[in-house]
């Protein structure tokens, strides 16, 4: 399976994705510029956090232009696997892949920290490998993370089934109904303020991220056997 | 038009003019006679800024000349970007601390974020990938509005540029004390890795050479930075505030994406980040350092304002700039490289022979000074020196221990003395993770990187106890670095060197001047009883504030090698059962200790003593004890003595108390700050091995219960619940800025 980390200005966990996808999951990982105009020959993209083009004018929303967003979007459309974190997610709101928007943290401060995550749906591409209900570690690194969406929103939210993560304990940012990633209606973008691939090995506290990469796999090999 | 608005050269020496810019009048006499005719504007500006203490270390060059600076790893010491450690495979590790200590006191978000961006491209313009970032931070405490707004705006500024640019801040150390109330001080260290082949210097070598200047366009702010950095802080230093740069970590991610790929790149000849003094000093260094000349068409100079004059523009210290000298005729190359990250990379002069540094506007020489007189040849001062009333006051005293009634206050008094208490509040804003290879994160002894693709890991910390420092600078020096390597070797790290910060008050006060002599035999007999030279390095003299000086504050840097990642080790408690140890003799030291503030509300008497050779034996013992993998925990006893280092140990565990038995007068044994000491937790099947390696003494034993059981002499003093001493060592910081 091949995976495409795509790199905007000022994305800087694509490091972090790059290595999670090849060196703990050992499936193949390229890095793509944000001014490339294809993305076929990937089967899924990862949209990785950071701070793409500064953060300037809104979190996301200067990356959404970028060249490479409208292949994210037809691959989206093709029903592959997108998974945008932190700034990935911020990037996938404004490009209108997924519903809601993103405010400034409550505490008006940047933060860092692990934090515990129920899973709420396990019934997704990218839990599939979880326990539903399951607690799980997983850092937080934002100062805008406070998810937030209307009424309607919320209510098809919740019918769909379209809430992946849940914040358990203390929610960091304020999120609306402590929100931590949410899919579409599809169930093959998902986009989530807690960083998987910061917590696939437990020499650095934790691999409590993995099992959502191997979701990913396994969904992909399941669905290409069953092709073959 | 322009030139009417600059005094002429006659009424700059008529009027002294250059007094306004820090040079004095003997200065001005040798300028005259380097350049054999009276300096224009352009000129004086420039050398007024290179001769500045901040760039020039006229001061404190005699000091420096003390440190060890060599060693069989150092591949760079002093005098580049960033110094070079060698550490096995090819590799080598970057690293350098600084001081942006006047910045921040006038506009404490901008200034301490351009410090992180000065120093994060002091280490890329080396060649090399930045890692990880720590910091040393100095305040008041925290009791008035000012202190409050300058700390919390200095951790958002560090946070705003290392969070956005994506390296790491994984360490560092605060303390407050009412004298950094009007001059808090904020040092930021960088560290970075290399390969020996794409090591990159400064220097403008090869006649007809293509002087290149990439990244952000040149603005009027920062202008005199360097030399506002050199004076006192009065209440006229507000009015500054457009000598204080503003950052764009945006900009210096791109730049530092794009400078690793053009070292890369053959090329380029050599490369320097524009730091203080800007275009002047990366151009006089540059051409000083490879014995050539630099000449310059200020023209071509990409600007950010219409109307800059000359003068503006060598004066500007606007950020995330960088000046590289690449072969003639491959100059393409260069523009086509940075142009894929949207920045400009622009010709704007050429490499001579004649030594000189020449500037062009608008088709006329502007200015043209001998780049070795700006930069290598500027003035040396000895200084005077005199041993200070105070010192010998305090040398006289009797040693006097402070009276404690209730040992299980007092302990929780001290966890909430903010120099002791937890620092959560500030590295919960900092990206400490990105990058993933944070092993040991903010927290404990020392932060811990991993090397990814190898089994090695580096070490790193900052340390400084002013305290002692000022009550005896020599003792004190000693036990800042020693410090500083007792964190490494309790993370299982092997000291490789050092950089460090000289923050001290205004040189030309033979008392303070004494402190920066003293401070630096102190630290230079450590570094060579630790094998850990001094590869880097910044000074920052004047931190006064209306004619007082804050303590002498040497912050020193150090990074350690861990040989493999399963020897890393943590300060917590990690099992029932362990054996807990004690390493080193306790005796009754209390001058500049926190339960001598926290008694008498100020700091008097001796510093605490130390022997560098037995502090030298016992880290050996540590380290070996660490690699046999006879060592659970280890802790150095640092603020508070044994009681606060237990304390430490059992908060930090994952709900695990100790019981202990101490020997000696109680105050002394729990609070104490003898140096040379460490707390150790061993599995009871290491206790023959780990006894043997060490001298170490057996003083009970980790529990289940997570409570903290002390007795001294026999007799119970302290009993608290981990619970109640973590609520007060979390909790006072943020009660403190509510």
């Amino acid at each position: 399976m091949k995976f495409a980390v795509i790199v905007f200005p000022g994305s800087n966990c694509d490091v972090d994705m790059y290595h999670a996808a090849k060196d703990e999951l050992g499936e193949d990982a390229e890095y793509v510029w944000h001014d490339e105009t294809s993305l076929d020959g990937y089967d899924a993209i990862l949209l990785p956090g950071g701070f793409s083009f500064g953060d300037y004018l809104r979190t996301g929303a200067i990356a959404r232009f970028s060249p490479v967003m409208s292949e994210v979007i037809k691959a989206a459309k093709a029903g592959k696997p997108v998974l945008g974190v932190c700034n990935g997610f911020q990037v996938l709101l404004e490009a209108g892949l997924l519903p809601g928007a993103m405010r400034r943290n409550e505490s008006l401060k940047f933060i860092c920290r692990p934090v515990g995550l129920k899973v709420e749906n396990n019934n997704t591409m990218f839990s599939s490998a979880y326990e539903q209900g399951e607690v799980i570690q997983i850092p937080v690194a934002h100062g805008e993370g406070n998810y937030y969406c209307d009424e309607e929103t919320m209510a098809s939210l919740k019918q769909n089934n379209q809430i992946v993560f849940t914040y358990h304990g203390t929610n960091p940012n304020g999120s609306i109904e402590d929100i931590a990633g949410i899919v579409n209606e599809q169930g093959n973008v998902l986009g989530m303020m807690p960083h998987p691939e910061r917590a696939v090995d437990t020499l650095l506290g934790g691999a409590d991220g993995l099992k959502l990469f191997k979701s990913i796999v396994k969904q992909w090999r399941e669905s290409h056997a069953v092709k073959a | 038009m322009r030139l009417k608005l600059e005094p002429s050269p006659e009424q700059i020496k008529t009027e002294k003019i250059y007094q306004q810019m820090g040079v004095s009048d003997e200065e001005f006499a040798r300028i005259e006679e380097i350049l054999g005719r009276l300096p224009n504007y352009t000129e004086i500006g420039v050398f007024s800024v290179m001769w500045s203490e901040h760039c020039s270390y006229k001061n404190s060059k005699p000091v420096l000349k003390k440190f060890p600076v060599t060693g069989d790893r150092v591949l760079q010491g002093p005098g580049e970007g960033a110094g070079i450690v060698d550490i096995g495979d090819e590799q080598a590790v970057v690293f350098k601390i600084e001081s942006h200590n006047h910045p921040s006191a006038i506009e404490p978000y901008q200034g301490a974020a351009t410090g992180v961006g000065g120093i994060i491209r002091d280490v890329f313009s080396m060649g090399a990938r930045p890692i990880a970032l720590l910091n040393s931070l100095r305040f008041g405490e925290l009791q008035s509005a000012r202190g409050k707004y300058l700390f919390e705006e200095v951790v958002a500024g560090i946070a705003g540029y290392g969070n956005c640019i994506g390296i790491p801040t994984v360490g560092g150390e605060v303390q407050f004390d009412p004298c950094y109330e009007g001059n808090p001080l904020v040092n930021a260290m960088c560290v970075g890795i290399i390969d020996h082949k794409d090591i990159k210097k400064g220097q403008a070598h090869g006649v007809g050479n293509t002087v290149m200047y990439a990244g952000a366009k040149t603005g009027r702010d920062g202008i005199h930075g360097a030399t506002f950095a050199s004076e006192e802080l009065t209440e006229q230093s507000e009015e500054k505030r457009p000598a204080v740069q503003v950052g764009d970590p945006f900009m210096e991610k791109l730049l530092l994406e794009a400078c690793l790929e053009v070292v890369q790149n053959d090329a380029l000849v050599g490369i320097q980040d524009m730091g203080a003094a800007g275009l002047t000093s990366s151009a006089a260094e540059m051409a000083s350092k490879a014995g050539s000349g630099i000449e310059m068409n200020l023209d071509l100079v990409p600007q950010r304002e219409t109307g800059m004059t000359p003068y503006e523009m060598m004066l500007s210290e606007s950020q995330e700039r960088m000046l590289m000298v690449v072969q003639k005729g491959r100059e393409q190359e260069i523009v086509d490289l940075f142009e894929k990250y949207g920045l400009e990379a622009v010709a704007v002069g050429h490499v001579t022979d004649d030594k000189m540094l020449r500037l062009i506007h608008q088709g006329e020489v502007v200015a043209e000074m001998p780049a070795d007189a700006l930069a290598e040849d500027a003035p040396v001062y000895y200084k005077e020196s005199r041993e200070p009333e105070y010192f010998r006051e305090y040398q006289e005293m009797k040693p006097e221990t402070p009276a404690v009634d209730n040992f299980e206050e007092t302990l929780l008094q001290l966890l909430e003395q903010p120099t002791v208490a937890s620092k959560e509040w500030i590295y919960d804003q900092y990206d400490y993770m990105v990058r993933t290879n944070t092993v040991v994160a903010p927290g404990s002894d020392a932060a811990v990187v991993r090397i990814r693709g190898t089994e090695k890991a580096l070490a790193m910390t900052t340390d400084c106890n002013s305290r002692y420092i000022y009550l005896d600078p020599e003792t004190g020096g000693k036990i800042a670095v020693a410090e500083a390597a007792r964190n490494i070797v309790c993370s299982g790290g092997e000291p490789l060197a050092i950089t460090d910060c000289l923050n001290f008050g205004n040189p030309e006060k033979p008392e303070i001047f004494w402190q920066l002599e003293k401070a630096a035999d102190g630290m230079s007999a450590a570094c060579r009883a630790f094998n850990s030279p001094v590869i880097s390095g910044n000074v920052s003299l004047y931190n006064e504030t209306n004619g007082t000086a804050i303590y002498p504050t040497p912050v020193i840097g150090m990074v350690g090698l861990v040989q493999h990642i399963d020897h890393t080790t943590t300060q917590q408690f990690k099992e029932s059962g362990d054996l807990i140890y004690l390493l080193g003799e306790t005796k009754e030291e209390f001058g500049g200790s926190e339960l001598q503030k926290l008694v008498y509300g100020k700091i008097f008497g001796k510093a605490p003593a130390i022997d560098l050779e037995v502090e030298s034996k016992r880290q050996n013992q540590i380290l070996d004890a660490i690699r046999a993998g006879l060592v659970s925990s280890a802790h150095d006893i640092a603020e508070g003595g044994t009681g606060i280092a237990l304390a430490e140990s059992v908060i930090g565990s994952d709900g695990l108390g100790a019981d202990v038995e101490l020997e000696g007068e109680a105050a002394a044994a729990l609070f104490s700050e003898s140096q040379s000491r460490f707390i150790l937790s061993v599995k009871p099947e290491h206790q023959a091995a780990f006894e043997a390696a060490t001298d170490a003494v057996l003083i009970g034993k980790v529990t289940d219960a997570p409570v903290l059981r002390i007795s001294v002499e026999g007799k119970k003093v302290v009993e608290l619940a981990a619970d109640r001493m973590k609520n007060a060592w979390k909790g006072a910081i943020p009660c403190l800025l509510n």
